[in-house]
């Protein structure tokens, strides 16, 4: 794979979504769109306290605002997230709320709303069956919800571990294992002990050669062993884990720092994700974008990640979310507070 | 809201007369460009530096009928402006060590600058090295833009802010 990217990579723009009135947060792809006969379907939501649903048209290629799903957040709409199957949205708002959408017959219709948090709340993750939802807030908490029939939800667990408000939830992509990352600089690691109550089996933080300061994101590799995480730090840090011991079905194998991507940032970086080819994008308040992979040249010293690509101004305002799309596509989505959402591809050049 | 005043006698000092001059050479030493390009850059950086003061200076402590420049909150000196690279830091001094408004001042600072400034400006506000208790604390919430923009959303906090934001006293 690493051949691929030893030749020069271009990143090319798509095309810019306007529409939102404000900063926007957030964007999910949906993950069950993208193929031959479903054209990619992504949501966005933002600052003005609307979600909006954007398709590509499968004949010129171009994107267009699908549907404006408004009326029913009262504030900021933080982020955003498609069930496994593509069928539900979920959406997290600072009104405390977090609300479920159904797609029925091209339609959204709010079906749910799940009341619980103090204040806002920051992020919602769904795991990879989607049984399971995630919440948290800036009340320090973390809450998981069981999806029940008839779009009912049940808090199954309050978790309470962070001293500061969190920013981000997310699902290990393949285990019921949830990740955290906090105001407080630590991530943690949550999983269910056997007997339905959930436990922070790991807290990554500074004495683990973690973070100093906010982690904003966290995302992991296609094979769900290394994560990444992005910060105010300025660095992004890259974590593994024994794939065997999680394949043997033990929740609680324990995560090591791999490595730190300092010297490239220049203000927080506020997302990260990686792509299933182990590309990883950082979007950050310099306005830029950044792609690194695994550099194989200095094994010596363990495993190394450089710099792909950088593009300067990717955006007017600062990058608050980057996103790559469903299958092969090699297509990336950005989001701004210059209120835009722009599509990129990252190629070859030929 | 707090029950008295938090720091009952401020020092009052005189309002410095606004005139042009030299802005303090900021990280010039890192940025070092061609003289006709640094007239052209001080020149630039004066203009910004007192359109920016015009607008600052008269915020209004939340605890005191007196502007943050007559507290010596806000000082000329505090003031970084970084035009190549769209780039401004506030450095304000909360009128006592432990002062609880300093949080509200910060934001003050950001809403003014963000209504003030064009969008391209990244704005870092900080409180003065060694001027309060919880220095680290208040600068991490000051600088947070997710929190920022949730305090936004609070009503009371908004018309706090407008309320120092207000255009005249005098």
């Amino acid at each position: 794979m690493e051949e691929l990217y030893d030749g020069n990579m271009e990143l090319k723009e798509i095309q810019t979504l306007a529409g939102h009135s404000d900063r926007v947060w957030s964007l999910a792809w949906n993950p069950a769109t993208g193929t031959s006969n479903n054209p990619p379907v992504l949501a966005s939501c933002s600052g003005d306290k609307t979600v909006r649903i954007w398709e590509q048209t499968p004949s010129n290629r171009l994107w267009h605002c699908k549907a404006v799903l408004e009326e029913t957040h009262t504030r900021t709409v933080r982020s955003c997230a498609w069930s496994p199957c593509g069928k539900l949205l979920a959406t997290a708002s600072f009104d405390a709320t977090t609300a479920i959408w159904e797609n029925i017959g091209g339609d959204f219709e709010c079906v749910s709303t799940l009341e619980g948090h103090e204040n806002e709340v920051k992020c919602v993750s769904w795991n990879a069956s989607g049984s399971l939802l995630a919440t948290c807030s800036r009340d320090k908490t973390v809450w998981i919800w069981e999806v029940m029939p008839g779009n009912e939800f049940e808090c199954v667990s309050v978790l309470q571990g962070h001293t500061q408000d969190v920013k981000m939830v997310k699902w290990h992509p393949t285990m019921d294992v949830l990740f955290s990352c906090s105001y407080d600089n630590t991530v943690k690691v949550w999983a269910e002990d056997g007997t339905g109550d959930w436990h922070c089996v790991q807290s990554l933080g500074e004495s683990n050669n973690g973070h100093s300061s906010t982690v904003w994101a966290l995302a992991f590799n296609a094979e769900g062993n290394r994560m990444v995480t992005c910060s105010d730090d300025l660095t992004l840090k890259i974590w593994e884990t024994d794939v065997g011991g999680m394949q043997s079905g033990n929740d609680l194998v324990s995560w090591n720092h791999l490595c730190t991507l300092s010297g490239y940032h220049d203000r927080t970086i506020f997302s990260v994700h990686w792509s299933r080819e182990g590309i990883i994008a950082s979007g950050a308040a310099d306005d830029a974008l950044r792609f690194f992979v695994e550099s194989k040249d200095g094994l010596v010293d363990g495993p190394s990640y450089k710099l792909l690509l950088k593009r300067e101004k990717a955006h007017e305002m600062d990058i608050n979310s980057v996103q790559w799309g469903p299958g092969e596509t090699g297509l990336l989505a950005s989001t701004s507070d210059d209120g835009t959402i722009k599509i990129w591809e990252l190629a070859a050049l030929t | 809201m707090v029950s008295g005043l938090i720091n009952a006698n401020p020092v009052i000092y005189e309002k410095k007369e606004r005139r042009v001059r030299s802005a303090p050479s900021v990280g010039d030493d890192e940025h070092a460009v061609e003289p006709i390009d640094q007239l052209e850059q001080d020149l630039l950086r004066v203009f910004i530096f007192l359109t920016f003061l015009n607008h600052i200076r008269d915020i209004k402590d939340p605890e005191h009928p007196y502007s943050l420049e007559e507290l010596k909150v806000i000082t000329e000196d505090a003031i970084e402006v970084d035009d190549n690279h769209s780039y401004v830091r506030v450095t304000f001094t909360p009128t006592v060590e432990h002062c609880s408004m300093a949080t509200v001042i910060g934001l003050c600072l950001r809403v003014k600058l963000m209504r003030s400034l064009p969008q391209r400006y990244k704005v870092d506000i900080r409180v003065a090295p060694g001027t309060h208790a919880t220095e680290s604390a208040v600068n991490k919430q000051l600088n947070d833009k997710e929190r920022v923009a949730a305090a936004l959303e609070n009503p009371n906090l908004v018309d706090m802010v407008d309320e120092c934001l207000a255009p005249s006293y005098a």
